[in-house]
């Protein structure tokens, strides 16, 4: 694979929901260390197209491929495949769903203890740095419910990292939140994406996306309407319903 | 005739029935509450599985167990197996019985917590490389434990006073105990009471130990 080959490639990717067409064919492109946002209003199958990404949702058809693990879904997927393509990503979620009956060090711990059989204290090391970058190494000892939600969200995505994932899905990290919790949040993002992470993440917060993301991408009834550079989808955007979609966002009343 | 109670009787019966719940009663509700309850699990998974056969084998084994009386799922085991050469003793008996009453009722009790466990959990175990089996496991069913103790306390404490059921089946135990000392001596008032205040007192324990095992799994929950 050159260097020039995206880390995450996604062509053709339909998804519905019995009668409902959620996706209908969605092409990405996502380069290593990039971070590209979806965007577009409630139904525009932003979410899931990527929970596709990961087998939360099972496309009907059109191929996933992130590093070197391919997916095609119009044919039968077995279950080491899909299984194999899960493992390259971790997952952010709207309403963090960390483990309740876990203290924090645990829930970070799980995954590389648990599945990935990594040595115990070799994981406690790593986590333990994870949750100090994500600025919760005093928290490590408590249960979720002891934090605020921008705490939880925060171990999220700790959890998330601590799978060594080659590409971090975040679906509306942020959308669940209290206002004022959301921008520590939205900085441990914008930290990571300075560390090279890679990242796709589904959100509302413009001033995110134009801050941090190399792409944005606006989806409307299941397809790609139109992407681009922040600056030219959210700055100058080409397409009617972006620029409709960009108005409510700005101007809601 | 009346007697009264004879308290001389109950300080004499006060051992032997003792032995009798040590050895007959608390082996037989262990024993039935622990096979049980692991077969309830297999049930209530059996019963929420996408495949369509294994969740109807599910329903109908409830639907059986639960519309049919205890004592004749007793009797059926212990004294009806035979004409089919299956000849069990006692002990045998009544925990097959026992086990196969227990899983059906505390099998809808581990179905509803299971259920009570939010989706997002499943998923969030299945980001991270779960199986399902392992998420199960390690997710689910310690946050259903939760929900399951308070009712499966009750099937706990239910199963306690039903053991009494297998002195039917010649099962020595704290009742039967009771009525073979109290069948030479007339004084069944006497004798059935002690055995009553038995069962209550490991009732009691019981409750105690549900209120001890609620606090435990509760920590992790906001007050």
């Amino acid at each position: 694979m050159s260097e020039h080959t995206p880390l995450l490639s996604v062509r053709g990717l339909t998804k519905s929901f019995g009668d409902l067409h959620v996706l209908r064919g969605i092409d990405l492109d996502v380069p290593t260390g990039s971070v590209t946002v979806l965007c577009g209003p409630s139904g525009s199958g932003k979410t899931t197209a990527l929970r596709c990404l990961n087998t939360l949702e099972v496309p009907e058809a059109g191929t996933v491929r992130i590093g070197d693990v391919a997916v095609d879904f119009s044919g039968r997927v077995d279950k080491r495949t899909a299984t194999a393509l899960r493992a390259q990503s971790g997952m952010v979620f709207q309403s963090h769903h960390l483990f309740p009956h876990m203290s924090v060090l645990q829930n970070v711990m799980e995954g590389p203890v648990v599945v990935q059989r990594r040595p115990r204290e070799e994981v406690r090391a790593d986590a333990l740095e994870l949750l100090d970058r994500v600025g919760l190494a005093s928290k490590a000892e408590q249960f979720p419910f002891q934090l605020s939600g921008g705490q939880q969200q925060r171990v999220g995505i700790a959890r998330a990292l601590a799978i060594r994932p080659r590409i971090v899905l975040f679906d509306e990290p942020t959308s669940a939140l209290d206002p004022e919790l959301v921008g520590e949040v939205l900085q441990v993002m914008k930290d990571l994406a300075g560390d090279g992470w890679t990242m796709v993440v589904v959100t509302h917060e413009m001033r995110f996306a134009q801050q941090v993301a190399d792409e944005v991408v606006f989806m409307d009834g299941g397809v790609v309407v139109e992407r681009g550079a922040p600056a030219q989808v959210l700055g100058a955007p080409r397409e009617e319903r972006t620029q409709r979609f960009l108005r409510r966002l700005l101007d809601p009343i | 005739m009346e007697q009264g109670v004879d308290w001389a009787l109950v300080r004499e019966s006060l051992g032997p029935l003792l032995r009798g719940l040590v050895e007959g009663t608390i082996p037989l509700t262990a024993v039935t509450f622990v096979l049980g309850l692991a077969l309830a699990v297999v049930v209530a998974l059996m019963r929420l599985s996408g495949v369509r056969v294994v969740s109807a084998v599910a329903r109908a084994y409830v639907s059986v167990v639960r519309g049919t009386p205890l004592l004749v799922q007793l009797f059926i085991v212990f004294y009806g197996l035979p004409s089919f050469g299956v000849t069990l003793d006692p002990w045998p008996a009544a925990v097959i019985a026992f086990s196969v009453n227990v899983a059906a009722y505390a099998s809808e009790v581990v179905r509803a917590a299971i259920l009570a466990v939010p989706r997002g959990q499943w998923e969030a175990a299945a980001t991270i490389g779960m199986s399902r089996t392992t998420a199960l496991r390690r997710v689910v069913l310690p946050q259903a434990a939760r929900v399951a103790v308070p009712p499966l306390s009750n099937t706990l404490i239910s199963l306690v006073k039903d053991t009494s059921l297998a002195s039917t089946v010649l099962y020595t135990e704290l009742f039967r105990e009771a009525q073979q000392i109290a069948a030479p001596t007339f004084q069944f008032f006497t004798l059935y009471t002690v055995a009553a205040v038995y069962y209550w007192v490991v009732c009691l324990v019981l409750s105690f130990a549900q209120t001890r095992a609620e606090a435990r799994l509760g920590r992790y929950v906001a007050a």
